[in-house]
């Protein structure tokens, strides 16, 4: 393992666990405050926590709480170097020096430092700028050579807290590439909210919610077959959970799933969940038509327009119609109707 | 557009009218400020300025103020951006009201500054009794000068730094640690650069308080000729026995002061 992580934070109700195994990279998925950035906070020593144990290639650089030895790495000591939303280089450092910064720093004489920082900026695709101030690159530039000062100080874990949020969308699809090759093999702890991020430069994803881990696993199988809201809503995916009753999946507030069961199907009391895509359901204002296995009788309370779709809302359900079908039915917020899923759209495992 | 473009405020092609009136005001203001030097500019005697300004006394007192300047300024900036840091990246019970004793002598009268530093470094002050044991003196001696203005100067740069660290903020500081920097590089290597500008108007303040210094002085140091008599004590002198040499001197002063103004207006920073 390199890096084993456990925090608690009283005050910002933050009580989780995870590792990082050698050359992987972990994603991070949650909502805003779900305490994401405060676990990367801790690994990088930013932060102490109430409680806590962060160890990195067997080296304990938080250890405190009660009955703990309290040890405490400061952070130009951990080797955990970090990348943010901005790109923050020196502003008075052209783009060579920001990348020689971290080799610098550790003793490397400067015209050693230097050569290995132009190695790093052509590795990332912008070798012909090294000679440019902050100030005279671009939005996505900067973070390309930020991502190269990071991979320049030779960091044991990178910290990567959602580097491609504050960027235009245009240049996205060229940094996830380079992000992609540069963090291949390497250990990295990725923070994000996108769930493509996730699934191109992850190989397993943790999710938060409220301080706490609700749900991990690898990439694929936390978006195929989401276990906690957050990662239904990341997949696209209605998901309703409940326990296991007669072949059903029975929420508290009396709805029924029916659907196939994928994998050992749980046994009878056993909290499962439902998921199907809101393009497998059809809505209808009158009750009782279409498929009886599953309808729900719902109001609606948000009508969203898509690119070339209308999704209705009904509370943690979701439906998608066509523009037509929208308009035929007069569907409103607050307007009664019926969601139908056809059993064989949906999948059921246990939680 | 650049990243430099993108926090900029929405700036109107041609400025809001201000109200009419506003102008008298302000026009009184600026006179008042700017017909005394004028007044100034009138009275020098030009056919004998020459020779009035490089008198034995008015040259002796002009490298002993301009020396006691540099070296008060160097001592502010030893001492001031330490403090300047503490104070702006510390947080500690009482912060702040260790600020406020730290920059008092911004508004004390420098006389009553004068008065405190020859009760603590005077033959008889706090310290001076331990000072005379291993034979120093300070007061009324060059050394006395430079403390004189070092205390009344370096509010100035504490205020100018710290203004300028907390504008900086901590962030890239972070990210300079989390690659491995460790606090003396990140000081010498972020902090100072980021901080520079406030710094060097910090430092011009404090050279032109220095160089302005008066009340302190008199009292800490007296007016001994050639060792503690600065050139506002010289002007002061001069003024009942050699009125044109005081104005000549004076011009000097305001020759120093334009400059100041016109070095430090890059960096205006803080104050």
């Amino acid at each position: 393992m390199t890096l084993e992580l456990s925090c608690v934070l009283a005050e910002r109700d933050v009580d989780l666990a995870f590792d990082v195994a050698a050359g992987e990279t972990l994603a991070v998925l949650g909502p805003n405050g779900s305490g994401k950035s405060t676990a990367l906070a801790v690994v990088a020593g930013l932060v102490a926590p109430d409680a806590g144990r962060v160890v990195l290639e067997g080296r304990v650089l938080t250890d405190n709480g009660a009955g703990r030895p309290g040890a405490f790495v400061p952070p130009h000591d951990r080797r955990t170097a970090l990348l943010g939303q901005e790109p923050l280089l020196f502003p008075h450092l052209d783009a060579l020096e920001n990348v020689a910064f971290g080799p610098r720093s550790a003793g490397v004489p400067r015209s050693a430092a230097r050569r290995r920082a132009q190695q790093w900026l052509d590795e990332v695709g912008v070798g012909d700028l090294s000679r440019r101030r902050p100030a005279q690159l671009s939005g996505g530039e900067a973070q390309r050579v930020a991502v190269a000062r990071a991979l320049a100080a030779e960091p044991a874990l990178l910290l990567l807290d959602e580097p491609m949020a504050a960027l235009d969308v245009a240049v996205l699809p060229a940094l996830r590439q380079t992000l992609r090759r540069v963090l291949a093999g390497r250990s990295a702890v990725l923070v994000t909210h996108d769930p493509l991020d996730a699934l191109l430069l992850a190989d397993r994803v943790v999710v938060l919610t409220d301080g706490r881990v609700v749900e991990q696993g690898s990439t694929g199988t936390v978006l195929s077959r989401p276990r906690s809201p957050f990662a239904a809503r990341l997949a696209g995916l209605n998901l309703v959970s409940g326990v296991w009753r007669q072949g059903g999946v029975e929420t508290a507030d009396g709805l029924r799933v029916v659907g196939q069961v994928e994998g050992d199907p749980p046994s009878p009391g056993e909290a499962a969940i439902a998921t199907f895509r809101p393009s497998a359901v059809a809505v209808f204002r009158t009750p009782g038509e279409g498929s009886p296995r599953n309808s729900f009788e719902v109001t609606i309370s948000e009508v969203e327009p898509l690119a070339d779709l209308i999704r209705v809302h009904a509370g943690r359900l979701h439906a998608d119609v066509t523009i037509q079908a929208a308009g035929a039915l007069e569907l409103a917020t607050g307007l009664q109707v019926t969601f139908s899923v056809k059993a064989t759209e949906v999948s059921v495992y246990s939680r | 557009m650049t990243p430099a473009d993108r926090g900029r405020p929405l700036t109107a092609a041609r400025p809001l009218d201000l109200p009419r009136w506003m102008y008298v005001p302000a026009s009184v203001g600026a006179a008042f400020v700017l017909l005394p030097l004028a007044a100034i500019l009138a009275k020098v005697d030009w056919t004998h300025f020459g020779s009035l300004i490089t008198s034995e006394d008015s040259q002796a007192a002009f490298w002993l103020s301009l020396k006691t300047s540099t070296a008060s300024t160097l001592l502010c900036l030893a001492f001031g951006v330490p403090m300047a840091l503490v104070l702006a990246r510390r947080d500690f019970p009482g912060l702040s009201v260790l600020r406020s004793l730290v920059l008092l002598p911004l508004v004390l009268p420098p006389v009553v500054g004068g008065l405190a530093l020859l009760y603590t470094f005077g033959r008889r002050g706090l310290l001076g009794g331990a000072l005379d044991v291993i034979g120093v003196q300070v007061a009324f001696s060059t050394i006395a000068v430079v403390m004189a203005q070092t205390f009344v100067a370096m509010p100035f740069l504490v205020v100018s730094v710290e203004g300028a660290l907390r504008t900086a903020g901590q962030r890239y500081e972070v990210v300079a640690a989390s690659l491995g920097a460790g606090p003396t590089t990140v000081f010498r290597r972020i902090t100072l650069p980021l901080v520079l500008p406030g710094l060097v108007s910090g430092a011009v303040l404090s050279f032109a308080r220095s160089l302005g210094e008066f009340g302190a002085t008199i009292t800490f140091a007296g007016s001994l000729r050639g060792r503690t008599r600065t050139l506002p004590l010289e002007i002061y002198l001069q003024r009942e026995t050699d009125p044109d040499a005081a104005v000549a001197l004076a011009l000097v002063l305001v020759v120093v002061a334009v400059l100041v103004i016109a070095f430090a207006r890059p960096g205006r920073g803080a104050l």
